[in-house]
């Protein structure tokens, strides 16, 4: 009996003598890690990458035939190309491919490997694949329509005589990127152009190459020597899969990792008030909006739509639950796109959303659901939300879902309203206007489902008018044409746009030259230094 | 003659040992049966749709309908659970819509993790829990009793995920202890050859001490973290089953007999209270097997509770199937191993 606490005792002893003191190491200087959720990777092929994560480390890893600095977007300049020239029907693009680049494998970059990625995106037909078929190519025509003239030129002959803008901007995503064509074709298994292998696998030209990629686990990528640009101070770049904010701010606190990807909006202030650390922003292209559906006979009432954009407190989400994540944005285009609307007409004004209503037929509000991804910003925003509509009497149901299911319920149109997240697809105007104001069919079996088919609003003349723009090749004529379209948006549409999203991130002091872009293939680490 | 009765004999007892063999396979069979076909279900029912995890929200109609296509979709849903069956039976799991990779190849890669990490906890909980619960009996109605039991009743109820941070702000940010989330420091990561995926015992075979310790700071606070959750639950029932033993006339005998006390409560009285303990322990660990979510979550542990996770956030039924059923199999197995021990344990469950 005497001897039961001794053992007792004993054993915990031995156990907390496991836990001897870990000497702490400091990341090792040639090498940056980052803390990031990463989950979202599901393919490592330019034909197919459309994800956060991924267009990221195309973005580092890959390069396309032109690029646009990322503090001017209208400074577009080549990079595997040389230079191009543009005909004079505005319909094909010469291309010049520049002397002596290499790829990492050491194979030389030729018009050959540009033709080859062009005609494979298109015709492996994978989800960004669209950035390119818009402007008429099929798997059939490609062929002919994407053509090599010499060993280092080629054309890209386009349906119509789009704004030269648009095309060249769309040819910087990463569908557009150069893949390694006698790598790819080295692993082809059924004529797929190496797709299967080129999932998790690398074949560009980029600054670094991609070594290894282990789903939820960790992205390894090491300096490509055989880059022509400025050889990176860093040998090696390291995701690590960190899903919960919490813990990646304790990791980079310890000096365990070098950047925190994830970053809450309670935490910046903390974060930013240490000096071991400091934290970077930068906007980005992505617009959080409510979308209302119009199949709902209430909210297709015009004076509903406008009373809901004076029930939303811009300001004060933007200053509290949302400090230094957003900044208040009322236009479909964001910031830094040719032609954005900077107006914000809409404030919380509960009296003139409240006349509005009763000139509705609604003085005293109605009930109208709302679905909310269970994020903890949109929830955050969307119980604000709740809190200003009940100022009119308007009852909102917040129905939280996954995105999965939040998203699935919105494109078979059967939402009230939707809160939701959208970025650009690549920098030009037209990816915004295509989605918000663009609705060619609004049957239910439509070919095209834009956000604005989503909301069921039917408007042909706004369609022709995003259409138009398309096609003018007057950069200051375009711009004004796209400033005309957004202010009758903002006013007329079931779109509630609120906020432009801004990135943060949090760093060690010593880590410097990230730069974080528009889109997330602009944000870079080549000239990290630590 | 005696060899003949002895043909006999054989002859009989081996019908009734392949019938016995044939009951179990036929009951693991179905429960298999039963397992896939509720998870086949609940995935179709839930109200997310599977093409947009592998074509995103911007890919256009035609390139949605045709993955719609591929995924098999358009058929009935008998007729996709009966696809799905025979392939099972041919060895196929499949390939998961969001790694891309075989299943197989993808459990294989992140049950190690979780198997390092179920061994080591509920080694933790049961070294610590089964002698805790004990004390907790003989002094039962005392402060140590109290004290055991309250330290049970927060391990039990405290959230995980809470827990978890607390004690990674303790142990980690502040006292530096032991390593912070992951299950190695970068600098080590590519020092031992993978073989198992077990990365202590890779580390050990290899003879790489330095990775080892490394990788033991690393899981010994997630591990101590399970452990004591499942040492909540061992040391509550050793404490119920050690009353019900201490309260028995043999040990009111043995006393008698002079037997010292301590012989008394770990010799005789454990031993019987053993029995039943097997099943509670080997219930906790393979609780721990399923992998937990919320400690993969905030020790970043690259585990199944992770990957099945997120494959059903996703709708990547494939790779939810495939996790199932190595759950399922890792439950059979685990209920046939205790019963096995059990016969070995009491001699009167052999008898019978």
């Amino acid at each position: 009996m005497k001897h039961l606490p001794r053992l007792v005792g004993a054993a915990l002893v031995a156990s907390l003598g496991l836990f001897a003191p870990v000497a702490r190491a400091a990341t090792p200087p040639d090498t940056l890690i980052q803390a990031w959720a990463i989950d979202d990777i599901i393919s490592l092929d330019p034909a197919e990458v459309f994800e956060f994560t991924a267009s990221e480390l195309l973005g580092n890893a890959y390069q396309g035939l032109i690029g646009y600095d990322v503090k001017d977007v209208s400074d577009i300049f080549g990079v595997i190309a040389e230079k191009w020239d543009i005909s004079a029907d505005g319909m094909t693009y010469t291309f010049t491919i520049r002397e002596g680049m290499k790829f990492a494998s050491g194979n030389p970059i030729t018009a050959s490997d540009a033709v080859f990625s062009l005609r494979r995106a298109v015709k492996l037909d994978k989800s960004p694949a669209f950035i390119l078929t818009q402007f008429g190519f099929t798997a059939d025509n490609v062929d002919a329509m994407i053509r090599q003239t010499g060993p280092m030129t080629f054309e890209y002959q386009v349906d119509k005589p789009y704004a030269p803008t648009l095309v060249l901007y769309c040819l910087t995503s990463t569908v557009g990127f150069i893949v390694d064509e006698k790598l790819a074709m080295e692993h082809e298994a059924n004529g797929d152009f190496g797709y299967d292998w080129l999932k998790t696998n690398y074949a560009g030209s980029g600054a670094f190459t991609i070594r290894e990629w282990r789903a939820n686990e960790v992205v390894v990528l090491e300096r490509n020597d055989n880059y022509s640009g400025p050889a990176p101070e860093m040998a090696r770049v390291i995701y690590r899969h960190i899903p919960e904010p919490a813990t990646q701010r304790l990791l980079l606190e310890q000096g365990d990792i070098d950047i925190a990807r994830n970053v809450s909006a309670d935490s910046i202030d903390a974060l930013a008030a240490n000096s071991d650390l400091a934290v970077d922003s930068g906007v980005k292209g992505s617009i959080y909006y409510l979308g209302l559906n119009q199949k709902n006979p209430i909210l297709a009432i015009p004076e509903v739509r406008q009373a809901m954009k004076y029930l939303v407190d811009y300001a004060t989400i933007a200053d509290t639950i949302m400090k230094g994540r957003v900044v208040v944005h009322e236009a479909f285009l964001p910031l830094g796109f040719l032609g954005a609307l900077e107006d914000n007409p809409f404030a919380l004004n509960v009296e003139k959303a409240k006349e509005l209503l009763t000139a509705a037929g609604y003085p005293n509000g109605f009930k109208v659901t709302m679905d909310t991804r269970n994020t903890d910003e949109i929830t955050a925003i969307g119980t604000a939300i709740q809190q200003t509509f009940a100022l009119a009497g308007i009852e909102l149901e917040l129905i939280p879902g996954d995105g999965g299911q939040t998203l699935t319920k919105y494109r078979a149109r059967n939402h009230d309203i939707y809160i939701g997240r959208w970025g650009p697809d690549y920098q030009d105007p037209h990816t915004n206007a295509d989605t918000f104001a663009r609705n060619p069919d609004n049957s239910d079996d439509a070919a095209s489902k834009p956000l604005a088919w989503r909301n069921a609003w039917d408007i042909p003349e706004m369609t022709a008018m995003a259409d138009a723009a398309v096609l003018e090749a007057d950069a200051g004529k375009r711009a004004q044409m796209y400033l005309d379209l957004q202010a009758e948006h903002q006013q007329t549409s079931p779109f509630v746009i609120m906020f432009q999203e801004i990135e943060v991130m949090a760093r060690r002091a010593n880590v410097q030259g990230f730069v974080v872009g528009p889109s997330f293939n602009d944000n870079s680490f080549k000239a990290v230094t630590k | 003659m005696a060899s003949i009765a002895n043909e006999e004999g054989r002859r009989g007892a081996l019908p009734a040992l392949a019938w016995k063999i044939v009951k179990i396979l036929a009951s693991v069979a179905l429960t298999f049966l039963g397992l896939l076909l509720v998870t086949f279900m609940i995935g179709r029912v839930v109200p997310v749709d599977p093409v947009l995890a592998v074509v995103g929200d911007r890919a256009s109609q035609s390139v949605y309908n045709r993955v719609f296509i591929e995924l098999g979709l358009d058929k009935p849903l008998y007729e996709q659970f009966w696809i799905y069956l025979q392939k099972i039976l041919s060895g196929d799991l499949g390939v998961s819509f969001l790694t891309k990779k075989p299943i197989i190849e993808d459990i294989a890669r992140v049950f190690p993790a979780t198997l390092e990490l179920a061994t080591v906890g509920i080694l933790i909980g049961t070294i610590l829990g089964i002698p805790l619960g004990v004390l907790a009996a003989v002094r039962q109605g005392r402060f140590t009793d109290q004290v055991v039991r309250v330290v049970g009743l927060i391990g039990y109820s405290a959230p995980i995920f809470w827990l978890g941070l607390l004690a990674l702000l303790v142990f980690y940010a502040r006292l530096h202890w032991v390593a912070g989330p992951g299950r190695i420091d970068i600098s080590y990561e590519y020092s031992i050859t993978s073989r198992t995926g077990l990365m202590l015992w890779d580390a050990a075979m290899q003879g790489q001490w330095d990775a080892f310790r490394n990788a033991f700071s690393h899981i010994i606070l997630p591990a101590s973290l399970l452990g004591y959750y499942s040492l909540a639950y061992i040391s509550r029932m050793t404490r119920s089953f050690m009353l019900a033993e201490l309260a028995q006339e043999y040990v009111i005998t043995a006393r008698v007999k002079g037997v010292a006390e301590w012989r008394i409560i770990w010799v005789h009285a454990l031993r019987n209270a053993a029995v039943p303990l097997v099943t509670v322990v080997a219930l906790s660990y393979a609780g721990l097997l399923e992998g937990s979510v919320l400690t993969e979550t905030v020790f970043a542990w690259p585990g199944l509770g992770q990957y099945l996770t997120n494959s059903l956030q996703n709708s990547d039924m494939n790779a939810v199937l495939g996790g199932t059923l190595v759950i399922g199999a890792i439950f059979v197995g685990l209920n046939l191993l205790s019963d096995l021990l059990y016969t070995l344990l009491d001699p009167r469950v052999r008898r019978r």
